[in-house]
């Protein structure tokens, strides 16, 4: 290459060798006969269940649902902000749509009104999906167990998957809990429905009784409804 | 009589001159704790707020308050003065027990409408000539009233999902106009601050019409305050209604008013650390504001949210040094706080004074980034317009009166804890617009800022032997039955006020929480009709609402 060339940026590459480039050639340098190939041995494959590796991949890049109820929510925007970055364990990415989101964490009370909401949301959100209830409120109704309008527990309505205790627990403690999930998801568990849950049904599905009756006139018999027993649930 | 205004309406009212002003109008007395209360007849609810309003300067009906006795029903409409918060009369207008109604007040105050909906909607009592009485917080298919006497909680519950049925596929338009386009706005979305459910009618990208609907998180306060004992059980409460680490002032909400009803004195000291943690409280929740308003309005996920976190986290350390908790602190006790300044003292006042220290810079770079920002300037000057007749008429409180120019704030007007001691200013702003609450709240974290100072070095020159935390408060508290009071603090969102009546047990008979986002978030409409959708978001956001306390 003549030193008048006009066209300085092309280069020559056999002129430009790198160490890495030619460990590369070569197969040579440690680099690339890490410890972990040492381990497999002279075979550069790895050989495991599909269904595993699908596990272990779910549970190390979990899509969460950006969804807040009530005080818990706050600390759990505070589990994904600065200091306790929830990112650091491959959570921390709150979608706002329930349709590109694997785990919807539920972080507050929930009460008659919003239940049927929030059973909507998660049927919105694609298979496989986890659930982690946040706080005492999902997991009895915490300090409004006795209010006549308060849903007591998150498993009333859907399934919960981790149940972190607290009022609000603290962020280290959602951090745990995330964790905790992760290491379930990747050994292939999860959790079986405990309490059969409030179901949306159609109005003119339900059984009859005094208050339907009584509803008839307002509530039409295709419409979406969720019966609520408050002296009923545990 | 003549009918002239009074020389001068702002001048105080004694209760005599109040009497005079109603006349006729005035069936009965009654005395509460922080005012006179004049009973009046269910027909002559308008024509007696108009008088108090327009004669005698009372233009600020801060609440509402409904409840159910053994042979009556009864709403008591708390009015208060703007320019004299001590100016207070209740005016009390029994209903009929077989058949409860009522006149509106909506007539004269616009915020009437969605207090009347709660009382109608919880106690059961009807609202004549009310504009759209329907419930409010409770879905609309419920049955019976939980706050009245007859309630029957074991009764099973309808919960209807209409609203969320999908508008593409009905096509939905409003009703007589097909060239608009119904869209729900939550209850699960990311710019309503919780689960709020915003439902809007829009012509291309205006708001033709928008009405809030609330309680997707109604807990039943009320009603968890009301089973609860005086002395310890209700404490833990406040804490939840504004839960964006507001507790402390929530507290104080409960505590002030319980205090005052039972007769409670508190320590000198005792205060200041109140006013300390108070305030302390008051900037978290401010940033959080600052951070989120930047989310709704520029999706600023990545730098202004972490820095509003990151201040708020130094806060909560301050305050989990202070009370053992990060946001429900259950700090205060009625007659003092439970425990005193954590040990060794140099080290908190050093922690709280290297914030202090950090903060101008902090909010140097808030400034660089938020109000010189051009796209926020464009997206907030001049939205979202709230002039001040229509804030005082929707009886709106905290940054949001203040923003609109209303010189309001409970702190110095009623004073409480040890705020008359110190050094500090109301800050208020004129532009009524998104911008100006934005910059509101900005500078009242500066005010804060001072006061937490003046009260540290209040704290540490105080003499070892003088650091009363309680005052001598009996085991448990029964105040005389049938007393009533309703006294407010500025919470972080403006005018928090608690009323309690009494029943001589160790419970409230009714325990009743005028919050103010409650009337703030009223004012929506009126600032969003006509505007753009996305303005209609940044209003949202530049009132602050928070769901707990809205929904209560
Ligand atoms: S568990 Fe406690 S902090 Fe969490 S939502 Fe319930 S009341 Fe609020």
């Amino acid at each position: 290459m003549s030193s008048d060339n006009q066209q300085p940026f092309v280069t020559d590459s056999s002129k430009v060798g790198t160490a890495t480039r030619e460990a590369r050639l070569s197969g040579q340098d440690n680099r690339f006969n890490s410890r972990l190939r040492e381990a497999f041995g002279s075979s550069p494959f790895i050989l495991t269940k599909f269904d595993k590796f699908m596990n272990w991949v779910r549970g190390s890049s979990m899509f969460m649902l950006q969804f807040g109820i009530a005080c818990c929510s706050i600390e759990m925007m505070h589990t994904y902000a600065v200091k306790h970055d929830l990112d650091r364990f491959g959570a921390g990415v709150p979608r706002a749509s329930p349709r590109q989101a694997d785990v919807i964490i539920i972080p507050g009370t929930i009460v008659s009104k919003f239940a049927p909401r929030m059973k909507r949301v998660y049927d919105q959100m694609p298979e496989p999906k986890f659930v982690i209830g946040m706080g005492s409120c999902t997991i009895s109704g915490g300090p409004f167990q006795e209010g006549y309008n308060v849903v007591k527990g998150a498993e009333e309505v859907i399934p919960v998957d981790i149940h972190i205790p607290g009022c609000p627990p603290r962020p280290e403690a959602l951090v745990y809990g995330v964790a905790k999930l992760q290491e379930r998801i990747a050994n292939g568990e999860s959790s079986p429905v405990t309490v059969k849950p409030y179901e949306l049904e159609e109005f003119g599905d339900l059984e009859r009784d005094e208050i339907i009756d009584q509803l008839a006139e307002e509530i039409d018999v295709e419409d979406l409804v969720m019966r609520y027993n408050w002296a009923d649930s545990p | 009589m003549s009918v002239e205004l009074p020389a001068d309406a702002d001048a105080v009212q004694t209760p005599a001159e109040v009497a005079d002003l109603l006349g006729d109008l005035v069936i009965g007395r009654e005395e509460h704790l922080n005012a006179p209360g004049f009973v009046i007849k269910p027909n002559s609810v308008v024509d007696a707020l108009r008088r108090l309003r327009d004669q005698a300067g009372f233009d600020h009906l801060s609440c509402v308050t409904a409840q159910e006795y053994e042979d009556r029903y009864e709403s008591i409409y708390h009015l208060t003065s703007y320019d004299d918060r001590t100016q207070e009369v209740s005016i009390v207008v029994p209903a009929d027990k077989e058949n409860p109604v009522s006149q509106s007040a909506n007539e004269v105050f616009r915020t009437a409408d969605w207090h009347e909906r709660e009382a109608y909607d919880l106690i059961g009592i009807e609202y004549d000539d009310h504009p759209d009485l329907r419930r409010i917080l409770l879905p609309e298919t419920w049955q019976g009233h939980p706050l009245g006497q007859s309630y029957d909680q074991d009764q099973p519950q309808v919960v209807p999902l209409r609203e969320h049925q999908n508008p593409l596929l009905e096509d939905q338009t409003a009703d007589n106009d097909s060239e608009t386009m119904y869209l729900n706005i939550g209850p699960h979305h990311p710019a309503t601050h919780g689960v709020l459910h915003i439902k809007t009618v829009l012509d291309g990208e205006q708001v033709v019409d928008l009405e809030p609907d609330i309680g997707y998180l109604h807990r039943c306060e009320e009603q968890m305050c009301q089973n609860s004992t005086y002395r310890y059980q209700i404490m833990p409460y406040p804490d939840r209604w504004d839960y964006i680490s507001a507790g402390l002032l929530n507290e104080w909400a409960y505590a002030r008013t319980a205090e005052e009803l039972a007769d409670i004195e508190v320590p000198e000291y005792a205060q200041i650390i109140r006013t300390m943690g108070a305030e302390l409280c008051r900037m978290a929740a401010h940033f959080l504001a600052l951070g989120t308003f930047a989310l709704d309005i520029y999706g600023d996920f990545t730098a202004l949210f972490m820095y509003s976190i990151r201040d708020r986290e130094k806060v909560q350390n301050i305050l989990e040094e202070l009370t053992g908790q990060r946001l429900m602190f259950n700090y205060f006790r009625l007659g003092g706080v439970v425990w005193d300044l954590p040990e060794p003292r140099e080290d908190f006042f050093e922690m709280t004074r290297d914030f202090l220290e950090d903060l101008p810079t902090a909010l140097e770079e808030y400034h660089d980034m938020m109000t010189s920002n051009e796209i926020l300037q464009v997206r907030t000057v001049d939205t979202g317009v709230l002039p001040p007749e229509v804030a005082k008429s929707y009886g709106a409180t905290g940054p949001v009166a203040r923003g609109s120019g209303i010189d309001y704030d409970v702190r110095r007007d009623d004073p409480y804890g040890y705020y008359e001691n110190l050094d500090w200013d109301v800050v208020t702003e004129d532009g009524c617009d998104n911008f100006s609450r934005l910059l509101v709240r900005m500078r009242e974290v500066e005010e804060s800022a001072k006061i937490v100072e003046q009260c540290i070095d209040l704290l540490e020159d105080w003499p070892e032997d003088e650091r009363n935390i309680q005052s001598n408060v009996p085991r448990t508290i029964k105040p005389d039955d049938d007393t009533e009071i309703y006294k407010a603090v500025e919470g972080a969102k403006g005018e928090l006020g608690i009323y309690i009546r009494s029943d001589g047990t160790e419970e409230p008979g009714r325990f009743k929480i005028r919050s103010p986002c409650f009337s703030n978030l009223q004012t929506l409409p009126e600032m969003s009709n006509g505007e753009y959708v996305p303005d209609a978001i940044a209003s949202l956001g530049s009132l602050d609402i928070v769901l707990g306390e809205v929904d209560r």
